[in-house]
């Protein structure tokens, strides 16, 4: 029976967050008395499920494009013809960790105006660094006698790559993807302040009005999605762990 | 045939394999011995250049290995390495389907293939098959990874210390099955390991290397006897050199006529079993039998021990 609590509970946080998102109104009685002089206690510039949805959207577009780029930069320099570039694009790397997301945003606003994209730009650089880490280190440390044996049993380069480091890389790939997934979940909510549509801009429209539901509903909304999609992550790399006899659990 | 001349190879100052030649006769089973660092490894990755001779040349029945592209090389020469290196990722099917796989042979050739070395390895294709490698004990990964180097039926085998990593019972079960398997498929093997025992069991010849240079490639009978230098020697080991000897020969070259008490000995079992199970009883002599069950005469432990002395 214990083993089922964790996925009951999963399974109840998933169902309340579509019940809110889809019927926000059921729930106003619990959010009324947060909020004062009679503000409404549900969000209503917008609808919450849409706001859901494009948030969503934002977080999986940018962290596709991260992936691609870090999975494919690692690649790149784990190859002989490579080697050399290993010190610049590590460093590329953690300078777009270290610069603030508020200050890319900031910048890209100038460049590329109001809305999605300015988010966008902010969420690849910063998903950037997980995975492109996770990458290099799964594929630096895959195990010496496998590789040999790839080696000697006539594997091209490229089949190498396809057959036996990228099958064997995808736990630990899979890791970075999931810390940058939760980090980007978390910090598209400020793409809000240059107009991207996501649920940051629930929390902002209740910081503004000093309605304490908003801020409430916006950020309980992330902090599910947050958590959900961690533990759906979390679940697909120990199945692939399990499947590369990497122990697991 | 596989003849090595000249074959150098230096890494920056250092010269690791240094000027080796040596023929290998086909469908025999060459073992390469020497200490760690000695070389061995490198020559032997030289063959189906995972590694790229300084100089030298490494001809396959008569073809310069250089006339195709090295993955194709590979692909026609079987490589199995200590602790197996399987696929984790690839059920044991998967795994030994590796290099047919590469060569593009149809679905059922290869199922056919891979059924018939489980079966010759003792693992039940419909059991084993579906598994993964982590699944399997040791002995098991070990056998899988040689059914792997076999799987497209190359010409040459080429070994690196293939059971270096396995407990001694099933170390010597491995080595039987590897004797069984060449004398079915006649391939040529080379075996390099830093076990003399092994190297003397397994080998029709044995190169003996030390520091990057062939110091001795002979018959194991003349390695024994007539050890090319202190080094050879003592890799030899001076005190197990009789019995090492006893071990190359089989009974049933070392019967005399006459009658003894006790249960009989089987003919193929080595001289040096026999000599062990004299010394163990107590008795002076044993009945040996044929392999079809009858007495074919005796040995003794003074006909034996006579066998064990340096050869003249």
């Amino acid at each position: 029976m214990k083993a089922w609590l964790p996925t009951l509970l999963r399974l109840a946080v998933l169902a309340l967050l579509v019940v809110f998102i889809t019927s926000p109104g059921w729930f106003e009685p619990l959010l009324k008395p947060l909020t004062e002089n009679g503000a409404p206690a549900i969000y209503n510039q917008g609808s919450l499920l849409t706001l859901t949805l494009q948030h969503l959207r934002t977080v999986l577009i940018a962290t596709v494009a991260a992936t691609t780029v870090a999975v494919a930069l690692a690649i790149l320099v784990t190859r002989p013809a490579g080697a050399e570039f290993l010190p610049l694009s590590r460093s590329l790397v953690n300078i777009g960790q270290t610069f603030p997301p508020v200050a890319v945003l900031a910048l890209a606003v100038p460049a590329v105006g109001f809305g999605e994209k300015p988010t966008l730009i902010a969420l690849f650089l910063y998903g950037l660094l997980p995975i492109f880490e996770n990458a290099l280190t799964a594929l630096t440390t895959l195990p010496g006698n496998v590789m040999e044996a790839a080696r000697g049993a006539g594997m091209t380069g490229w089949q190498r790559l396809m057959k036996v480091e990228l099958p064997l890389s995808t736990p630990v790939i899979l890791g970075g993807i999931r810390l940058s997934v939760v980090i980007s979940l978390a910090t598209a909510t400020i793409g809000s302040t240059v107009a991207a549509k996501t649920l940051g801009e629930v929390i902002i429209a209740g910081l503004i009005s000093n309605n304490l539901a908003y801020v409430l509903q916006g950020g309980l909304i992330v902090a599910a999605l947050a958590v959900l999609i961690y533990d759906g992550l979390s679940a697909i790399e120990r199945y692939a762990a399990r499947r590369m006899g990497q122990g697991g659990e | 045939m596989i003849e090595i001349e000249g074959i150098t190879k230096r890494y920056d100052e250092t010269t690791v394999v240094d000027n080796v030649s040596m023929v290998i006769e086909p469908r025999t089973i060459a073992t390469i011995v020497g200490t760690s660092g000695s070389g061995k490894t490198t020559l032997l990755r030289m063959i189906n250049r995972l590694v790229e001779p300084t100089s030298g040349v490494i001809k396959l029945d008569g073809a310069d290995n250089r006339s195709l592209p090295g993955y194709q090389l590979r692909r026609s020469i079987g490589y199995a390495i200590q602790g197996h290196g399987l696929f984790p990722h690839r059920t044991v099917a998967q795994n030994i389907a590796t290099v047919p796989l590469l060569l593009g042979w149809d679905r059922d050739r290869i199922k056919a293939r891979v059924d018939e070395l489980m079966t010759l390895y003792q693992l039940d294709p419909q059991a084993y098959g579906p598994r993964y490698p982590h699944e399997l004990s040791g002995g098991q990964q070990q056998r899988v990874g040689v059914a792997r180097a076999l799987a497209a039926e190359p010409n040459v085998l080429l070994m690196d210390e293939p059971f270096g990593a396995l407990d001694p019972i099933i170390r010597t079960k491995a080595q039987e099955d590897l004797l069984a398997i060449q004398k079915r498929f006649g391939t040529t093997i080379i075996l390099v390991t830093h076990d003399m025992e092994e190297a003397v069991h397994l080998g029709d010849k044995i190169a003996v290397m030390d520091a990057g240079k062939l110091v001795q490639y002979a018959k194991p009978a003349e390695i024994l006897a007539r050890p090319a230098s202190g080094f050879v020697e003592t890799l030899v080991g001076a005190s197990e050199r009789p019995f090492r000897l006893l071990s190359l020969g089989h009974v049933r070259d070392a019967v005399e006529p006459g009658g003894a008490e006790g249960e009989a000995i089987p003919g193929d079992a080595t001289q040096r079993d026999a000599l062990a199970e004299l010394l163990w009883s107590g008795r002076p002599a044993l009945p040996v039998k044929g392999a079809d069950g009858r007495l074919i005469g005796r040995v003794t432990v003074e006909g034996l021990v006579k066998r064990a002395a340096r050869p003249q």
